[in-house]
């Protein structure tokens, strides 16, 4: 990444979500570590987890924007790649527990011992080291998507016909997540961590350490999606969206682009997943569940699909929301405003927040520049791509 | 002959036999058992029924045996006089696992001469599991008299089963016994066979060739099994799907809160069948034929509803279509929670739909055969309402070239809206069938809702007989694959194969050709 095409790829919003971005993951663990607990601006450590969980929604939300808004692929099932970077990170977590779980077993994770596991599956070894685990986290999700992009793609499944089977491949993987001979855990699936590289997985320092490193890996995967849809390669992404066939037929491969995005998109997905399971304790196969994959949809949707920020920004806004009103005595109409939600912003709101606003934004500075230049407006450059269906 | 049997004094074996009972041995208690049940006395049911109850007393002190009734009164067991209460000093006569087979080999014969013919053929079948030695003259002696055709059959392999296991019976009765298994060919009779222990070499042979012969023909039938799970597998999913076929299909709407329509006549039915249970109990058994049209009715309406408040509004926009409709049937879930509770509420089968008969060697129950009928019947009514009607020629009309179809002076709304209604209304009708074999909750509509999608997808958009053919292909599939692989491996493995199916045909089995596909 060159630092022109970093400067270029950068306008006044987004350097505004990155300054808040990084203020946030400086200034939360700082607060919750370093000022006395009751302190007015102390952060408590339950609120850390929590907005540490949000980040990685966020993130995920920002892999969805990026393949659905950006090139008009809807993924029902990015849940799935999701879930499968939690399991790669709880696999690693489950062989740091050694003989402190239930049965002491030294090798094989509790639940193998509970299920009579004579030894450990193939499949989890190398899980005791980290590096492995850190590069499985980005290696399964990715070839997952290449696999069953390289089919979908070239074939030319699109629109409601891949929403559908991406659907389908999540749904499979719940069934099969849920089995307890699958060799993960069946319906608890992974927890009772411990430790992660050495540290106390429940300790203050870590969980503000996590929560850092989860805001740093916002960044990084707002950075890279920024510099693919702003380079060459976005503008023919955006081509594939609005006019999949008029772009092939100038000569681009579309199947491979649109490939190569939502492999990146999958691999964005599974590290939000690596991230949120030892934050959140545990990952079991519910994580697989459809309904999860279409909501993560749904926060795009709100912010803006389209913007990147906007998608961050719905991932947040949303699961606030949820957590606000789930808690309190509206948690039976949760699911009313969630459904609401899902109706009204389709409805009425088809660009999201921020969206909305961008367009508002330029509407009433094109009327302020027409009234200082007649004939500046023309030359206006595109720097957020104009929905069109 | 009564007053003497009435005699207090030992008269005869029977007495000595039910006298035996007394002495809390098990050899003694058995041989008890044999006599009793080969005396023809008439107190013999009552008697060795007892004892497989628990209920026959036997006082060690006096010899004598009581028969306690379910009611409470008592009888001497010799004698059958009621006697006014058991002595404190007797006890129940113990049994232990040998001993209940051969009261349930007693109770076996003793019942072959029942006047009822229900209870004969129970009686022989029981007798042809227990296969006791004792049992043979009680089988012959009933097969002499037995007058009833499937009695007698059954008679004959109870024989001759009893026969297989006799050590003392000659070559040509085993030969015969093996000839009458294999006639009988199902899993008891392969069980028999091949646990059947030494036996004369062309015994053995003469079984072994049974044995092969009864495995192939279970095999067939294990394979019209499935057929048959699959063909009622296929009508569910058809029935779920047809709707879908309609708004998906048709339409080119993506309606994710297609399920609901169908959990909505579930709940239809469980609200017709509550007001006929408290006001009118007496129609019980029409209740589904009161539901089917008040679903289609109500969730038609409600489709209708939908279509033009939301659905309009997002035509072309299909990805969007798709989210508003997966943000309604959160809301109609929760709408139903609100409104029934969370739980399962229970919908009764009417009696002609419960039950179930054999054929060969299956069992087919009612309800999945009723739903097979009623899915073919929807099915075929629909095609030739589209066929047809004015109606369906407009439908086919606009779906086919909408404006077009409008510059012809149909009004493309109207019939949008009731077309909608239509595929709605036809999910409300699944959910009156499918409340009869599945769990009415609010979550009913979700499990079918990918499956419905699989079925449309697979068969293809726009074609109602696809969707015929796919329903009945994946569901046959399912069933096939279940045996070898379990249940939900079969699924998984249905999925990732309509997932791969996809990509080599991605406009399903029956794709539509033409200017339309990409439209």
């Amino acid at each position: 990444m060159t630092p022109h095409m970093l400067t270029r790829s950068l306008d006044r919003g987004a350097t505004i979500f990155l300054a808040v971005v990084a203020a946030c993951g400086i200034l939360i663990p700082l607060s919750n570590l370093l000022l006395p607990a009751g302190s007015f601006l102390q952060v408590p450590t339950y609120l850390v987890a929590l907005w540490g969980k949000y980040v990685c929604y966020a993130i995920l939300a920002l892999a969805i924007d990026l393949i659905w808004g950006y090139c008009g692929i809807l993924s029902l099932g990015h849940g799935a790649f999701f879930a499968l970077g939690g399991y790669a990170m709880g696999m690693y977590l489950m062989r740091q527990i050694g003989t402190r779980g239930v049965y002491g077993n030294p090798i094989l994770p509790d639940f193998m011992v509970f299920l009579n596991y004579s030894k450990l599956p193939w499949y989890w070894y190398g899980f005791d080291m980290f590096w492995f685990a850190a590069l499985m986290v980005l290696v399964v999700p990715g070839l997952l998507a290449f696999c069953f992009g390289w089919l979908a793609f070239r074939s030319r499944v699109t629109g409601v016909y891949l929403s559908i089977i991406t659907q389908a491949m999540t749904y499979a993987l719940l069934l099969a997540f849920f089995r307890n001979d699958f060799g993960f855990g069946g319906n608890n699936g992974l927890t009772d961590f411990k430790d992660i590289l050495g540290f106390n997985v429940q300790a203050e320092g870590t969980r503000a350490a996590l929560f850092a490193l989860s805001c740093l890996a916002l960044i990084i995967g707002f950075l890279i999606c920024r510099a693919i849809v702003s380079s060459k390669l976005g503008k023919v992404l955006i081509a594939v969206r609005d006019a999949e066939s008029r772009t092939r037929f100038l000569g681009y491969r579309v199947e491979s682009y649109k490939l190569f995005v939502f492999t990146v998109s999958a691999c964005m997905a599974g590290v939000a997943g690596a991230l949120y399971v030892p934050q959140v304790g545990i990952i079991n196969p519910s994580e697989f569940a459809p309904g999860n994959s279409i909501e993560a949809v749904i926060w795009v949707a709100v912010g803006g699909r389209g913007t990147l920020v906007g998608a961050a920004l719905g991932a947040v806004v949303v699961n606030y929301a949820k957590t606000f009103f789930t808690s309190g005595v509206l948690a039976p109409y949760w699911l009313f405003m969630l459904g609401a939600l899902f109706i009204l912003v389709t409805l009425l709101l088809p660009k999201g927040i921020v969206g909305t606003f961008n367009a508002w934004w330029d509407q009433s500075k094109e009327k302020r520049d027409a009234a200082t230049m007649a004939s500046a407006a023309a030359e206006d450059g595109v720097t957020e791509p104009k929905m069109a269906e | 002959m009564l007053i003497a049997f009435a005699l207090p004094a030992h008269a005869g074996p029977f007495e000595d036999g039910v006298a035996k009972f007394a002495n809390d041995d098990f050899s003694d208690t058995e041989e008890a058992i044999g006599v009793v049940a080969s005396s023809g006395n008439k107190l013999a049911f009552p008697i060795i029924s007892a004892l497989q109850d628990g209920r026959l007393m036997a006082d060690p002190d006096s010899k004598k045996v009581y028969v306690t009734g379910t009611d409470g009164k008592s009888i001497d067991a010799a004698t059958g006089e009621a006697v006014a209460s058991v002595p404190d000093s007797a006890s129940a006569v113990r049994l232990n696992n040998r001993l209940r087979r051969s009261v349930d080999a007693a109770i076996g014969s003793l019942t072959l001469q029942s006047p009822d013919v229900g209870t004969r053929l129970q009686a022989a079948q029981s007798v042809f599991k227990s296969h006791e030695e004792t049992a043979l003259e009680a089988v012959d002696a009933a097969l002499a008299k037995e007058s009833n055709r499937s009695v007698k059959a059954a008679l004959g392999e109870a024989r001759a089963a009893i026969l297989l296991f006799k050590s003392d019976a000659t070559e040509v009765e085993k030969l015969d016994a093996v000839a009458t298994l294999k006639g009988r060919g199902d899993q008891e009779a392969l069980a028999l066979l091949t646990g059947m222990g030494d036996q004369p070499a062309s015994v053995t042979k003469a079984a072994t060739s049974a044995i092969g012969s009864i495995q192939s023909s279970l095999a067939v039938w294990s394979m019209v099994q499935n057929a048959w799970y699959g063909l009622s597998l296929g009508s569910v999913l058809l029935l779920a799907a047809i709707g879908l076929a309609i708004t998906f299909g048709v339409m080119g709407v993506i309606n994710m809160a297609h399920g609901e329509m169908v959990m909505i006549g579930a709940y239809t039915t469980f609200v017709v069948q509550e007001v006929i249970r408290t006001r009118y109990p007496a129609l019980f058994d029409y209740s589904l034929l009161i539901a089917v049209p008040l679903a289609f009715v109500v969730a038609g309406a409600i489709g209708v509803l939908i279509e033009r408040s939301i659905i309009r509004f997002l035509y072309g926009r299909p990805l969007e279509t798709l989210l508003a409709t997966w943000g309604l049937s959160l809301v109609l879930q929760q709408a139903v929670r609100t409104m029934f509770g969370p739980t399962n509420r229970e919908v009764g089968n009417p009696s002609w739909m419960s039950g179930a008969f054999e054929l060969g060697q299956i069992t087919i129950t009612y309800n999945r055969l009723w739903i097979l009928c009623f899915t073919l019947a929807v099915f075929a009514i629909l095609l030739a309402m589209l066929r047809y009607t004015a109606l369906g020629l407009e439908m086919r009309a606009v779906t086919q070239n909408r404006r077009m179809a409008a510059s012809m002076g149909i009004a493309t709304s109207r019939v949008d809206a009731l077309t909608f209604g239509l595929g709605s209304g036809i999910a409300g009708i699944a959910g009156v069938a499918l409340s009869q074999i599945d769990n009415v909750s609010p979550n009913l509509g979700q499990s079918y809702i990918i499956d419905s999608f699989m079925v449309v997808v697979f068969g293809g958009v726009g074609n109602l007989w696809g969707t015929l053919v796919g329903a009945f292909t994946l569901g046959i599939a399912n069933k096939f694959l279940e045996p070898v692989a379990g249940a939900v491996l079969g699924k998984i493995a249905i999925l990732v194969l309509i997932i791969l199916f996809i990509q080599k045909r991605p406009r399903g089995l029956f794709a539509l050709k033409g200017r339309a596909v990409e439209a």
